[in-house]
């Protein structure tokens, strides 16, 4: 291996972080040019693994393997294949846009910048890992900055929510442990790709493999989030600041779904098969109850939160309708929400930041005062209600085109059908949310509010750019994803 | 035959701590006392790693074992006692007197400590735990102030009563087998069929007492009352001690006696290993709840202390590998990870202690909302008391995570999935309390903007201390490896 790129990326803004946090008598103007080239310098990096990609091959690329731990067969193993490539680029992406959004902290902004870095490399590190160990090491360490960001820099009932968040996360993460440890002792391996190869089948266990499969599977339940594990969601994103709310929602999340994947399907595919329709009819509760409550929202930032919870049940469907075009779709969901979501939090956080305002009933004309935060928000929500031309509209389209002709389960078109349900609820709130904000009569009180500024236009620019570029060709995409699904879908037989 | 030479690190600390006694006639610069017993120490230590490799050796007809079990607790017991001392240094300058009898007590209490480690005879075992209480009971009643004389006065009651009641036991368990030798109890024991066991009730009362008394030791629940108090009310140094120190060397002789003497037949360690497990799954659940209201910070690391003993009490359950087909193979990853724990587990907790001295000494006080603001007037402490406290979550990138890891692994392989169940999800209680710490430090007001400084010895203690919790947290391969080595001679 000549160089290492998955440490680089995973690792640098580590090392941004450590260069801010110890060096003492920095400016904070040097603080933010640093965070922005310590996160500039990964998303080169992950664009350039993107453009030398492999695209026809499945198996993972860019590996690197060292011995890590002897005494328990742990390895430092990295690499990346078509479903991790994709949440690399979304995190290295979201990564230098969320300190762009910071630019304006003027609290701590030491502490804080030292701990977004570290929340990029430990998300970095959890879809860049192949060894469970390591995998679950990153896992675990994402909760300290999440925790620091929330209850310092956040709003509201900031300390209440950062705890609940954390205390959500490392229950989920308790019973994946217990997972990870019976997985471990069941296969003597804790790397993910030799336990994938070796299959379930022959494997002498504590408890049966199916318990394993649901240990593990609650881990990344809590962290989708799935119905009923959810709570934790809207008070984190109300509360967080507005670049946590965005990294939340659009990378966060995605460990979620990219551990159902990347574990319980590739190394349970018989038990997820047995389970898929449960787990189904929760992705489908999930749609539906997800949506129905963001429509009862008053507050800006809890109804995007909300919204959230109901596009991750499409994620969920198409995981567990476990046919290939639907986990491709899966993974363009988790890809796609993480830039739409994110913009429309960055959006939100501008009317907010701007307006000093976050009640949705008395916001109202703000396209008078913001035209381009009014036109970038509309895009943002039209892409979220799946509009074609948007990214939002591929990834749906495959789930729901694969999940309904999926035969992994007995009458999954009806479930698919109600799942479809949710767009039109989706669109009722997004557009009644966007009727709210921005039109109606110009009010009095937001004479004097300003629309965004330069640097606010460029990373609006870039976030519209990639939805709409995915949108028009999605093939840039779905090529590597396909790549990346042919392994899964081989071990499930189909 | 005599081989002195195998006694080497214990003669050093027992000169050291005279030699310490002397010169504190002489000396003006009390200082030098902290010096030499440090010097004493690394002399120490140099002698027991000098001896690593050297195969399994005995002394006295069998009575003292020089093997890598032992020189892995010695190791870890040098190590605390000097991080104890570095850690002193700032602390006893305070007393006007006796501060050559404080450092030379904590040197006595590690040698009866790295004795406790490898003695392998019931009636040495009694004799260095006693060396070892005794130097503590001193230690905690130093402050000589109301609280710290109660403690004193509670632990030495409480502690004489564990001792009775391990005496006893010991006294049954020779009665019946006639030994007092592990080894030699061992083989009486496998002479013994199933019925002969079950017919001489007082051999099963006297493991049970042992267990009472050992249990006493390292602060598992029932037997944890005398925690909260004793940890208040002692000079933070000896709470330091005792949390770390104390308890190890209870881990050391429980392992030593459980799995050498009563390890066979295996149905016998698969009973008290039941035992463990129940007592490891209740200390560890009224640990963490009774810690979570608790305001004093000294008081809730004691609660803390007895949540991780169940932790530790996970280790000492996972008897052998379980096999669907209830057969059993010898697996040692849970003694092993009760080694690694137990270094992780000290290193991290005299961070915690370190930071709570150098933070409570200029506050003079060790309530918990007293530390508000710390991450300003202190960074670098309320930093390092941060890792501690994550570490003892068991999170990483600290030792905690990576012990837990380990301990649970070696469970999972002994069948005892609901344990480890049970012990995650009482990390996650125990997350609330450690991180109610970290919130006052980071995020509320502090009360004066006064900075907090702390003397170099304390610094470099600190410094040491979390530059292990970090290097176990994240590259735990060597000392996995020792401890590993350490537990080969529990394979049975």
């Amino acid at each position: 291996m000549d160089f290492n790129y998955l440490s680089t990326i995973i690792f640098l803004p580590a090392l941004g972080a450590v260069i801010i946090a110890f060096i003492p008598g920095l400016s904070d103007r040097l603080i933010k040019w640093l965070s922005a080239l310590f996160t500039l310098v990964p998303l080169a990096l992950s664009i350039y693994l993107f453009a030398i990609f492999d695209r026809a091959s499945g198996a993972i690329q860019f590996e690197e393997k060292l011995s890590w731990i002897p005494a328990i067969n742990a390895h430092y193993h990295l690499g990346v294949d078509g479903i991790s490539l994709p949440l690399v680029i979304l995190m290295a992406l979201l990564g230098f846009i969320v300190v762009l959004i910071s630019w304006k902290i003027d609290l701590r902004p030491k502490e804080y910048f030292a701990w977004l870095l570290l929340l990029e490399t430990s998300i970095l590190g959890v879809f860049c890992s192949l060894d469970l160990l390591l995998f679950f090491l990153f896992w675990e360490i994402e909760v300290i900055p999440m925790y620091f960001l929330i209850s310092i820099w956040g709003t509201g009932r900031k300390e209440y929510s950062a705890i609940k968040y954390v205390i959500y996360t490392l229950f989920g993460s308790a019973f994946m442990l217990a997972g990870i440890l019976s997985l471990y002792f069941a296969t003597g391996s804790l790397s993910m790709v030799d336990i994938a190869q070796g299959g379930m089948a022959m494997v002498q266990s504590v408890i049966p493999v199916a318990g394993i499969f649901w240990l593990l599977l609650i881990g990344f339940a809590v962290k989708l989030p799935v119905f009923p594990l959810h709570t934790w969601l809207p008070d984190a994103h109300t509360d967080a600041p507005t670049a946590v709310s965005v990294v939340l929602a659009g990378a966060l999340l995605k460990m979620g779904g990219y551990g159902m994947i990347r574990v319980c399907v590739s190394i349970f595919p018989q038990v997820a098969r047995e389970f898929a329709l449960i787990l189904i009819i929760l992705a489908v509760v999930n749609v539906l109850y997800g949506a129905a409550i963001t429509l009862r929202q008053t507050d800006l930032k809890r109804m995007i939160a909300y919204s959230s919870v109901s596009h991750m049940g499409y994620v969920l469907l198409g995981i567990f309708a476990l046919s290939q075009v639907s986990l491709v779709g899966a993974t363009m969901q988790m890809f796609s929400h993480g830039i739409i979501t994110g913009l429309l939090f960055a959006m939100a956080g501008l009317v907010m930041h701007n307006s000093k305002e976050r009640d949705l009933r008395k916001l109202g004309g703000l396209a008078r005062q913001m035209p381009v935060i009014a036109v970038v928000f509309s895009v943002a929500g039209l892409a979220s209600l799946g509009l074609p031309t948007t990214s939002g509209f591929a990834a749906e389209f495959l789930v729901f085109v694969g999940s309904f002709t999926s035969a992994a389960v007995v009458g999954i078109k009806l479930w698919t059908i109600l799942g479809v349900l949710g767009i039109v609820l989706t669109a009722g709130y997004i557009l009644w949310m966007l009727q709210r904000v921005f039109y109606g009569p110009p009010l009095d009180k937001f004479n004097k509010v300003k629309d965004a500024d330069i640097l606010e236009r460029v990373y609006m620019f870039v976030f519209v750019v990639v939805i709409m570029g995915v949108g028009i060709y999605p093939a840039i995409l779905t090529d590597v994803i396909k790549a990346g699904v042919m392994p899964v879908v081989g071990f499930l037989g189909g | 035959m005599l081989n002195f030479e195998l006694l080497a690190p214990e003669l050093t600390l027992a000169v050291t701590a005279i030699v310490v006694i002397l010169l504190d006639f002489g000396v003006k610069r009390k200082w030098w006392l902290a010096a030499v017993s440090i010097l004493g120490l690394v002399v120490s230590a140099g002698f027991t790693i000098s001896m690593w490799g050297g195969g399994s050796l005995a002394l006295f007809n069998n009575m003292l074992a020089v093997d890598s079990f032992a020189l892995f607790f010695k190791l870890l017991f040098l190590v605390i006692a000097a991080l104890v001392i570095l850690a002193s240094t700032g602390y006893v300058a305070k007393f006007s007197r006796f501060q050559g009898e404080y450092y030379a007590l904590v040197l006595l209490a590690a040698l009866g400590m790295m004795l406790m480690a490898a003695t392998a005879e019931l009636i040495s075992i009694y004799l260095a735990l006693e060396l070892t209480s005794i130097s503590l009971y001193i230690l905690v009643g130093f402050l000589k102030d109301s609280k710290s004389t109660e403690a004193s006065l509670k632990y030495l009651l409480l502690g004489a009563v564990a001792s009775a009641v391990l005496l006893f036991g010991m006294a049954l368990v020779f009665g019946f087998t006639g030994q007092t030798q592990l080894g030699a109890i061992a083989q009486s024991l496998q002479a013994m069929s199933l019925a002969g066991v079950l017919s001489s009730p007082g051999l099963i009362a006297g493991m049970v007492l042992m267990v009472a008394g050992f249990g006493f030791k390292i602060a598992a629940v029932p037997f944890h009352m005398w925690v909260p108090d004793v940890y208040e009310g002692a000079p933070t140094p000896i709470t330091a001690y005792l949390s770390v120190g104390s308890k190890a060397a209870g881990f050391a002789v429980l392992l030593r006696v459980f799995y050498s003497a009563f390890g066979m037949p295996h149905w016998l360690s698969l009973d008290w290993g039941l035992l463990f497990a129940i007592l490891a799954a209740v200390g560890m659940t009224v640990g963490n709840i009774i810690a979570l209201p608790q305001t004093n910070i000294k008081r809730m690391l004691g609660y803390s202390s007895i949540a991780q003993a169940g932790y530790l009490l996970v280790g000492m359950a996972s008897v052998h590998i379980f096999l669907p087909a209830s057969s059993y193979l010898p697996s040692v990853t849970g003694q092993s990870g009760l080694l690694f724990f137990l270094a992780s587990y000290a290193l991290t907790n005299l961070g915690a202690f370190i930071a709570i001295i150098a933070i409570s000494s200029k506050l003079d006080s060790d309530l918990i909302s007293d530390y508000a603001g710390m991450a300003k007037r202190a960074p670098v402490l309320a930093l390092a008391l941060t890792l501690c406290l994550i570490s003892l979550i068991g999170m990483p990138p600290a030792a905690g995570f990576m012990a837990k890891f380990y301990i649970f692994s070696g469970a999972v392989q002994s069948g005892l999935l609901w344990l480890v169940i049970i012990a995650v999800i009482n990390s996650v209680i125990s997350a609330y309390y450690y991180l109610r710490v970290v919130k006052v430090m980071w995020m509320d007001k502090p009360a004066s903007r006064a900075k907090v400084s702390s003397p170099p010895a304390l610094r470099v203690a600190l410094a040491l201390s979390c530059l292990g919790v970090l290097v176990l947290g994240i590259i735990p391969g060597f000392v996995m490896k020792l401890a590993e080595m350490a537990a080969q001679m529990f394979a049975f």
